[in-house]
């Protein structure tokens, strides 16, 4: 059931471009005298961006009194800086397919992708990371696994097959896809990532999140790999205090996941996983409040 | 009676010194002590911290805390607010989720009190403190008084507070620039555009129609504003415009520049006053220290 490159690409080329707009957002929002003019014609010209982010804007999160109807009417109620945020946060989340028939489970999905996400920043603002920079930082976690969607809804049957070998080996499902497929999540989410054109570094955190090997590694692929580890980390960690039968077990792999990182990303790390979760103590809170962006991804 | 006590009524930075004697050098803090004796107060500034000293005078202290909006300016004083530390005291704490960097008042307090920036957290307050998410629009209850939020212009999201109580109505604007036109005359889009801020300045219009008082954001004078657009504040002449518009009774001018000297904001009010066609509103300079009875 290998898959070759070109399939691989073909893949790709099936996923919408969204995404010129995302990538003006991003190369907008950089500067720090970004036009509200600008942004607001980006945002316009992006239909389901617009839904988008009228929806969050009216949603219960924001608590208006009066429904907002335009882009141009969000800025004028809530502020060219506020709309800004907002859009590259809904941007960003919203080219996926939302729904695949291997049963890859979205919501796991996306908890998952949060956590790291948030992580990746919490890590970033630790390691002294410039604020308009941590964004990226947020975004990679968010995207880094979205190569698991695509092969879940191109190719479900197979990937059924690589998700119950997974669960059946109990190996990380990065190894289970290279030994059915011939290739990870990480290669096809990378070639995503440079069909969006997104930032370089983005693409690279995205293609090397379960590289082993040491190379140069730039401080947001790291991040990512160090908040992807962290996220499973404290999944282990929360599992092995529900299920009392197979505590010890999980916490053995918890410290396997822990003692096996990388050199690079421990170094950069310059704690154990053990230390830092400690100081991701409200992750939770966090990553409900993200999920309200999220659920953006529902209808329309 | 209705007392607004102004305790501090500078923007961005506390400027003490000889230069700011008359009119203060904190920033933005506003007590309102209702008729039946409700502590209702704006923003935490430095300004707050000796108000805080005058309500330890008498314990427990109760009151209710409204925040504009989380810049330093709003809120640099309430570490130093010694009522939130002493048990058996009630404070509630009102203001908006942002909804942005998806963090609450709790949070965004919690994290002002990090130790690398106060020796005390968060969780070591020993009074019963209560954060309030408030919804734009959605009155709160003080006693006889209500408090109504109402969502304004500034980089982030700001409310305005009208506050009502028997009869007496007083409003103040936090931080406020009247929102601008993003496009050109020339853009198609900029006489739609133009509509949408006109749609929002009359809604801020009739919020506020007939208040006996406003205390109100206009850092700039005209001449300084065109290198300030933007940047979230206001001047003399579009309050003066609110004031018309709105018929007030009396605005104050406030959130002064930390660059301005006692003599600037003399000249400058003169300078104001000094305009033709004023509306029938009483000005003033707000000074920190002064009681506005109601
Ligand atoms: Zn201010
Ligand atoms: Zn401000």
């Amino acid at each position: 059931m290998s898959i070759n490159h070109d399939q691989l690409i073909d893949m790709v080329d099936k996923i919408p471009t969204f995404q010129e707009s995302v990538h003006r957002i991003l190369a907008l929002t950089t500067s720090p005298d970004c036009s509200a003019k600008d942004l607001v014609q980006v945002i316009e010209h992006d239909p389901i961006l617009t839904i988008k982010v009228l929806k969050l804007v009216n949603s219960a999160y924001f608590g208006l009194s009066q429904e907002v109807t335009s882009v141009n009417h969000s800025v004028v109620y809530v502020g060219i800086n506020t709309i800004k945020n907002v859009a590259i946060s809904v941007a960003t989340t919203g080219a996926l397919p939302k729904t695949n028939k291997a049963g890859l489970n979205m919501n796991h999905f996306w908890s998952h992708s949060l956590a790291v996400g948030v992580i990746a920043k919490l890590l970033a603002e630790n390691k002294g990371v410039k604020k308009n920079e941590q964004a990226n930082y947020f975004v990679g976690g968010l995207l880094h696994d979205i190569g698991k969607v695509l092969f879940a809804h191109f190719i479900p049957t197979d990937y059924q097959h690589v998700l119950q070998k997974a669960e059946a080996d109990g190996i990380p499902l990065h190894q289970a896809e290279k030994e059915l497929l011939g290739f990870d999540h990480s290669e096809i989410g990378a070639m995503v990532a440079e069909k969006w054109q997104l930032p370089s570094e983005l693409i690279s955190s995205i293609r090397n999140h379960h590289l082993t090997e040491e190379k140069d590694q730039s401080s947001l692929s790291l991040a990512i790999y160090a908040a992807n580890q962290a996220a499973h980390y404290l999944a282990l960690m929360t599992q092995a205090l529900l299920d009392e039968n197979d505590t010890e077990k999980t916490l053995l792999k918890a410290a396997i996941i822990d003692n096996d990182l990388p050199q690079s990303v421990k170094d950069w790390l310059g704690w154990p996983l053990a230390e830092v979760s400690k100081w991701l103590s409200n992750l939770d809170e966090e990553i409900d409040k993200a999920l309200a962006f999220i659920d953006l991804s529902d209808g329309e | 009676m209705m007392i607004i006590n102004l305790r501090g009524v500078r923007g961005s930075i506390p400027v003490p010194g000889k230069d700011t004697v008359k009119y203060g050098g904190n920033t933005t803090c506003i007590e309102i002590t209702t008729d039946e004796g409700d502590t209702i107060i704006i923003d935490g500034g430095s300004g707050i911290r000796q108000l805080g000293n005058e309500l330890m005078q008498q314990l427990p202290v109760n009151c209710s805390i409204f925040i504009t909006h989380t810049h330093w300016d709003h809120i640099q004083g309430l570490p130093f607010f010694i009522p939130l530390f002493v048990p058996g005291n009630n404070i509630d704490i009102y203001g908006s989720f942002d909804p942005v960097y998806m963090k609450d008042l709790k949070t965004i307090l919690a994290q002002q009190m990090e130790y690398c920036y106060f020796p005390v957290r968060e969780s070591e307050l020993n009074a019963n403190i209560r954060y309030n998410n408030l919804k734009e629009g959605e009155a709160i209850r003080i006693g006889s008084a209500t408090v109504t939020p109402i969502l304004i212009n500034h980089p982030v999201l700001n409310f305005g507070y009208k506050i009502e109580s028997n009869g007496k109505r007083f409003f103040f604007t936090g931080d406020y620039e009247p929102p601008l036109n993003i496009y050109q005359p020339e853009d198609e889009e900029y006489s739609e555009y133009q509509r949408l801020i006109n749609q929002q300045k009359q809604i801020l219009t009739d919020f506020i129609q007939g208040v006996d008082v406003v205390v109100a954001d206009c850092q700039y004078t005209r001449e300084e504003y065109p290198s300030k657009k933007g940047w979230g504040h206001g001047t003399h002449d579009g309050c003066i415009e609110i004031a018309r518009d709105a018929n007030v009774g009396a605005l104050y001018f406030t959130h002064h520049d930390p660059m301005r000297t006692d003599q600037q904001l003399d000249e400058i009010y003169r300078d104001v006053m000094a305009r033709g066609d004023l509306p029938p509103t009483r000005f003033y300079t707000a000074m920190e220290g002064l009681k506005i009875e109601l």
